[in-house]
């Protein structure tokens, strides 16, 4: 069982209002979830979850005003495999008496209840019993959960000496069971999509400071999407510098008009997927596909959209994308977007795209060489746009500056080619002709 | 010294701010981008905070909508507030972590931040005990509600400059029932953009930031 503990939110503050609990009682917990919520004077705070495991039990209820370090609930780290049906792997059933050494459980009554583990510094780390700098530094540096470690100072308090033990006993390899901190927790309930549990990390001998984290479903996706595209693909990236000052103007001088009549901002990024259409248009086999020694050229111009979620990425489609306005591409971004960091998106959403445009500008990159998003062969990305000095005829102008980078797939694209395709989006952006609003 | 990028967003929708708000509070979750004081001014807009009681909204829906004020819930702290034209709204992107883990060491910052810049357009202004906020004699000009998650801060504060009160009509602003004043009734006619300007530069001080200005460009 790990108490959680009303945190200490400031040097002032003595006493915190416990507003929300965000978990009921048999709920599953995620370490670092928000679990509730506290109040003290017009500043709303989410306390993460100090481990993963079962709320056991709620013991302040939503309303009241208690004092710092005061326990609020308990969490059960054992309900963790149970919670989810699954006995921990192993066949025989363990010992009734002595499930885990002794040294993974705190030391009872004696000891004071552990400290919430120090993977949640921020908000839960204050202790209730004294720890040192020392100790507590030694804890983060060597990623130790204090729960874990019995104290032998002074009203077992925690010393040195008990974490150099404990690192010596950690580091013995194989010996003990592996603790159930170390099961990879079970993506939630997909269990045919979930990848296979990383295989128990043992780390070589000397070197067993890294954390080890299975990589979420995503994320595994990623990697291998990524690595696929760079063995298929001849990328090259071509690099155009486009004046944007034309389309900055119109988004300046429309920006209120379009947040008032439409409910969200105009951007770049939807004048940047109408060039590219158009482009795509003139130049069909940017819009294509190999399969085998055939070419593909897609009927439809269906293009994908990178958005950055908080750990990973998706490229949501924008079907048609020829056939709309400024307005509808920045209407299908927005939505799109929201939806995807919200995790709404269809899974017909994420596909059928034939070209894709990634926004790094947005993130204040000038340029970069982006991968292509298989089967596609080619993919446009957009750097920070600036205003910059540049010449115009023999007179230096400040000028809003921008760079729209072409990866293409050599196999397909000559490189002449692709540098006509990205000089007629150039071309599109610079001498921008069609209303927006 | 630490970093801090000044953003004047400009007159956007709450739900879109709340947007760009949570993009940024992610960012600087994640580091990737250094503390962030965005400023902003809202159409009519009614909050209710997460600990506020719908009973301090003294109109119903429709009286609203009439009035084109539209209404959110938000996770901020503190009770019912308007923002409108005329408002500086500021909403400062901070990881605590990196200046005192204290939250309301933070509020009392940002009070800070408040009487100075008044105090620079002729305006005494101060504190009230136990009520969160910055006071003109007796009468609420900036409002404050904060939430921080992971120590990381969003939402922030109110200042009306050349806000319509009458807007406040709608409301038991903050559960409280005082007047609400702004910086025009107290005689001081300034401009929000100047306004910004001194935030901004106090902020900086107060929070001991260095202030940086980036343009707004795609935020998607």
């Amino acid at each position: 069982m790990t108490d959680v503990v009303m945190p200490q939110m400031g040097e002032s503050i003595v006493e915190g209002t416990l507003t929300k609990w965000l978990k009921k009682p048999g709920d599953r917990v995620e370490r670092d979830e928000p679990l509730f919520e506290i109040s003290t004077d017009k500043v709303d705070t989410e306390i993460p979850s100090p481990a993963a495991g079962t709320l056991a039990e709620v013991l302040v209820e939503e309303g009241k005003t208690v004092g710092i370090n005061t326990v609020v609930a308990r969490i059960d780290e054992t309900g963790k495999a149970a919670g989810d049906g699954r006995p921990a792997a192993v066949a025989a059933p363990p010992p009734p008496a002595a499930p885990e050494p002794p040294v993974q459980q705190a030391a009872p009554a004696a000891a004071p209840p552990p400290p919430p583990a120090e993977a949640a510094p921020a908000e839960a780390a204050q202790p209730t019993g004294p720890l040192s700098p020392l100790v507590r530094r030694m804890a983060r540096e060597h990623n130790i959960d204090l729960g874990r470690v019995q104290g032998t100072g002074a009203g077992g308090r925690i010393t040195k000496q008990d974490l150099e033990a404990y690192l010596a006993r950690r580091e013995q390899p194989a010996a003990a069971p592996p603790p159930p901190a170390a099961v990879p927790a079970p993506e939630p309930p997909k269990p045919a999509a979930a990848p296979p549990p990383a295989p128990e990390y043992i780390p070589p001998a000397g070197v067993a400071k890294a954390r080890v984290e299975p990589m979420s479903t995503m994320r595994a996706k990623i990697a291998e999407h990524m690595i696929l595209s760079k063995r298929t693909s001849a990328h090259v990236t071509t690099v155009h510098r486009v004046d944007m000052t034309r389309v900055a103007r119109i988004r300046e001088r429309n920006k209120a008009d379009f947040q008032a009549r439409y409910g969200f901002s105009l951007t770049f990024l939807p004048f940047v997927t109408r060039a590219a259409a158009l482009a795509l248009r003139e130049f069909p086999i940017v819009n294509a596909s190999i399969e085998g020694n055939n070419i593909i050229y897609h009927s439809g111009i269906h293009i994908g959209i990178a958005v950055a979620l908080e750990n990973g990425l998706i490229v949501p489609v924008i079907r048609n994308a020829d056939e709309l306005t400024v307005v509808g591409l920045q209407r299908s971004i927005v939505d799109l977007a929201a939806r995807a960091r919200a995790r709404q998106l269809k899974p017909d959403e994420v596909q059928g795209g034939t070209f894709s445009i990634t926004n790094f500008g947005s993130y204040n990159s000038l340029f970069a060489t982006p991968v292509i998003n298989q089967p596609q062969v080619a993919i446009l990305g957009l750097g920070t746009v600036e205003k910059t000095p540049v010449v115009i005829d023999d007179a230096i102008a400040i000028r809003s500056m921008g760079y729209l980078c072409l990866t293409f797939d050599h196999r397909l694209i000559d490189g002449a080619l692709a540098d006509q395709f990205t000089a007629k989006a150039k071309s599109v952006l610079e001498n921008w002709q069609e209303d927006v609003l | 010294m630490h970093r801090c990028e000044f953003r004047d967003l400009g007159r956007i929708d709450y739900g879109a701010a709340c947007e760009v708000q949570q993009d940024f509070v992610e960012k600087r979750k994640q580091g990737l981008v250094p503390d962030q004081l965005l400023i902003v001014e809202h159409p009519h807009v009614i909050t209710l905070g997460r600990n506020g009681r719908m009973e301090n909204l003294l109109a119903g829906e429709e009286v609203l909508r009439r009035a084109g004020i539209s209404f959110h819930h938000t996770d901020r702290g503190g009770d019912i507030t308007y923002h409108g034209p005329g408002q500086v709204v500021g909403y400062p992107i901070l990881d605590l972590r990196e200046w005192k883990r204290d939250v309301v060491g933070y509020v009392r910052g940002v009070e800070q931040v408040l009487i100075d810049t008044l105090a620079d357009f002729g305006i005494e202004a101060g504190r009230a005990a136990g009520a969160t906020g910055v006071w003109v004699e007796g009468a609420k000009i900036a409002a404050i509600g904060v939430h921080v998650s992971r120590w990381v801060t969003s939402h922030g504060f109110a200042l009306n400059v050349s806000t319509d009160l009458n807007y406040f009509r709608y409301i038991v602003p903050c559960g409280l029932t005082k007047p609400v004043t702004s910086m025009w009734q107290r005689g001081a006619r300034v401009e929000r953009r100047d306004v910004a300007a001194r935030l901004a530069a106090h902020f900086g001080r107060v929070f001991d930031r260095e202030i940086v200005g980036t343009t707004v460009e795609a935020l998607i």
